[in-house]
């Protein structure tokens, strides 16, 4: 049994952690929450010199053409750093559709400018406070353009251009819309996680391009861009385990370190435990998707909810720990609690994918 | 990353299935598997089974050779386990000896009591108890009071051992005792080995919730123990004691009994509320975080299993499984229970009926949650020794034994 990263990508993995702390990539995060900025313009550059964008993208198209265990690795340490860049919505969903959904021609045109960092892609689903379905999708498309909106769209305001659900004669599928193409209006959104831009999009008769897709390959689309999602949610919650125990040993309170007490230890013990049983779930996502297992969406959905309930769990228990400094705008702990509602809000709530997984298990009948 | 074995791996697989195959009865189906009617025949076909795996060279596989055992690696006593849940065979009752007093003996007895007491606990002829646990020291296990005074070259032994399994049908158990009362806690102590026949030995079964009883308390009145069944230094009691409870750790694995496969079909096949329970939404809510800790505790296993295979140590995650699944199946029992609606509360005695496996967990998982370190202890441990945090500040420390403050409990 090999159920490890090999020793290349345990490298690859130390590289970009190395590389992210050196760019002091979490005050980076903080400038982004605080000042006017989207997104960090120059660690956004320095990511994509690392090559780190074109990771998945095959050879053919100007990309490194490595497997998906390399993504994961590199997003666990992007998540585990709070990087403030549009590296999720651009390679995890933009360049997944595109190279799984687009024919040769929109692969030609776009995926080299993707690994190239020359465009970034964004992915608009949602449209209302309510989960995105075959049935409820607004957003339609006819003779070569489409019209509706999309509300919470994760670095709308920065993208280049939108992977856009919409509904068809048959079908909800996916449409490819230059940022711009006329018809398209931008208003950014104010968010819990201003590190990270959001908008709301508007198309009306916007041009669009028709990928090859249905529903269930926006599902699929949504369930590769899960394991990816759920390493950077590991990292984070990784990053607030070590937060909290760092500050726990060196905190006295009643003439001891805080973290000599059981109702610290404990809590900390419960976060490990949350890790360690996301991060043996993240790796079953990670094999799932760099096999193209058919179990890829039990894995997507299991890695998923296990991650984000770890996230959850560190994030809340390290502000907890730190007490009242915990709370405060100066340390750090409300930009990962902020991250946090942010990667699980992104691609969808705990209870869809809860439900996903019950439901994948139903059709498998695998255990 | 993949799931196959190496051609090493592969090899072995093969041969320890092909000797299971050979001596052993495939298992019909997941829930087929070895039952005995009662202790006695079990304990019978156990001895039977343990004596056909040592002919077979496939006793005890990770003792030396010279002792009956097969001196196989880490990753190939996984493989074993892996191939031997493929059959219905006998087991239990060896474990212990096998498992913790054989290392310990391996490790401080003196040669001509290895070549004694060694063999026969590989082929099941002799089984081995551990007492340590005492009625006032359980989490704090170094705070046993049984007393032990030399005279001579002859120990006498007074106290009381509590918890023991499997106390009543040893032949030998190993035993750790106070021998300076005067001295600090962790100091005083010195450890022995002691045949289970000897006069002054009474052995009680406790009663458990569940109304078996897998446990007794042990008496010891005047017991005599040569000198020679001392194992290490007098007073080193303590260190001796770290050998078996690091390996017992290991050995409290997985808990037995329903699991998420078990929930998920019941949920598919009763009705709640006019509708199939899985259509629940708050029922699939628990599912699903049940399949995401089960998942996580396999796929852990795998990571134990690469790090085995490479020849290197497991990470810190296998600190997690009992912990984990102990909950897991508290949690379980009591959904499998109340899908049964107010019914749940009716005791069924029909053998293989569903509802005796939740009920059975309902009393198991609430013992598990505290054998071989409750879960409270299990934290401490992941925080002192897996994060590193410090030991919490203790009233007893550096205090003679006989002047640590005691309860009434």
């Amino acid at each position: 049994m090999n159920f490890e990263f090999s020793a290349d990508q345990m490298q690859l993995k130390d590289i970009a952690r190395k590389f992210l702390e050196k760019e002091e990539s979490v005050k980076r995060a903080r400038n982004v929450l605080e000042g006017e900025a989207s997104y960090d313009e120059d660690l956004w550059s320095k990511i994509i010199e690392m090559g780190f964008t074109a990771t998945s993208i095959p050879e053919e198209y100007g990309g490194l053409g490595l497997g998906y265990l390399e993504l994961c690795v590199i997003a666990e340490e992007l998540g585990r750093s709070l990087a403030p860049t549009p590296f999720s919505s651009s390679v995890y969903l933009a360049s997944e559709a595109v190279i799984n959904f687009g024919d040769d021609s929109t692969k030609q045109v776009y995926l080299p400018a993707l690994a190239a960092g020359e465009k970034i892609g964004a992915f608009a689903h949602t449209e209302s406070n309510t989960s995105p379905t075959e049935s409820n999708i607004e957003c339609s498309f006819s003779d070569g353009s489409l019209s509706g909106t999309k509300i919470a769209v994760v670095d709308g305001d920065i993208a280049g251009f939108y992977i856009v659900t919409a509904k068809n004669d048959s079908s909800v599928g996916l449409y490819l819309v230059d940022a711009s193409s006329d018809g398209v209006s931008i208003t950014a959104q104010p968010t819990l996680d201003p590190s990270r831009s959001h908008a709301a999009i508007t198309f009306s008769q916007a041009k669009a391009t028709e990928l090859k897709s249905d529903w269930s390959d926006v599902l699929n689309l949504l369930d590769r861009a899960a394991v990816l999602f759920s390493f950077e949610q590991l990292g984070g919650a990784e990053a607030c385990m070590d937060m909290a125990k760092e500050y726990a040993m060196g905190r006295y309170a009643f003439g001891r370190s805080i973290a000599s007490f059981q109702a610290i230890k404990h809590k900390l013990a419960d976060m490990f435990i949350a890790v360690e049983l996301a991060r043996s779930n993240c790796y079953y996502g990670a094999w799932a998707l760099s096999t193209d297992a058919p179990e890829l969406p039990t894995a997507a959905a299991t890695c998923r909810v296990s991650a984000s309930q770890a996230y959850h769990e560190c994030s809340k228990e390290n502000i907890q720990t730190h007490g009242g400094m915990g709370f405060t705008w100066e340390f750090d702990c409300h930009l990962y609690y902020r991250r946090c509602r942010q990667l699980a809000a992104n691609i969808g709530s705990q209870a869809i994918w809860k439900d996903k997984l019950i439901s994948s298990l139903e059709r498998a009948n695998q255990i | 990353m993949d799931f196959n074995d190496t051609p090493e791996e592969a090899n072995f697989r093969k041969e320890a299935f092909e000797w299971l195959r050979d001596n052993a009865e495939l298992k019909e189906g997941p829930k087929d598997g070895w039952r005995a009617a009662s202790e006695e025949e079990g304990l019978k076909q156990v001895k039977v089974w343990q004596k056909k795996l040592h002919d077979g060279g496939w006793a005890c596989l990770h003792w030396p050779k010279m002792f009956g055992g097969r001196e196989s690696t880490p990753i190939e006593r996984v493989i074993w386990g892996q191939e031997v849940s493929k059959f219905k065979v006998p087991g239990g009752y060896l474990e212990i000896g096998q498992g913790m007093a054989g290392p310990v003996m391996m490790m401080y007895a003196t040669e001509e009591q290895k070549e004694r007491y060694l063999p026969p606990m590989s082929t099941g002829e002799e089984i081995w108890c551990q007492l340590f646990s005492e009625p006032a020291a359980g989490s704090d296990v170094a705070g046993i009071k049984t007393k032990a005074e030399l005279d001579g070259d002859t120990w006498t032994v007074n106290g009381q051992k509590v918890w023991t399994s499997g106390a009543h049908f040893s032949d030998y158990g190993i035993l750790v005792t106070r021998s300076d009362p005067s001295a600090p806690k962790h100091k005083g102590l010195t450890f022995f080995f002691v045949d289970m026949k000897s006069p002054g030995i009474e052995v009680k079964p406790i009663k458990q919730i569940s109304g078996g009883a897998n446990f007794n308390e042990v008496y010891f009145t005047d017991v005599k123990i040569p000198d020679s069944q001392r194992l290490g230094a007098v007073g080193d009691g303590w260190k001796v004691s770290l050998t078996t409870l690091m390996n017992e750790r290991l050995a409290v694995g997985d808990a037995s009994g329903p699991d998420f496969q078990e929930a998920f079909s019941l949920a598919r096949g009763q009705d709640l509320n006019g509708k199939l329970a899985i259509e629940n939404d708050a029922v699939r809510d628990k599912l699903a975080d049940w399949y995401c800790q089960q998942s996580g505790l396999k796929f852990a296993k795998y990571r134990n299993i690469s790090a085995l295979s490479r020849g290197e140590t497991p990470g810190p995650q296998s600190s997690i499984t009992k912990i984990v699944s102990a909950n897991k199946l508290q949690e379980i029992a009591n959904f499998g229970l109340d899908m049964l609606d107010s019914a749940g509360i009716l005791r069924t005695d029909e053998e293989g009926a569903e509802q005796s496996m939740y009920q059975y967990g309902f009393y198991g998982s609430a013992g598990l949650r505290i054998a071989g370190g409750t879960d409270e202890i299990l934290k401490n441990i992941i925080s002192e020794q897996v994060l590193g945090m410090p030991q919490d500040m203790r009233a007893d420390k550096g205090l003679p034994f006989n002047e640590i403050p005691t309860g009434n409990k």
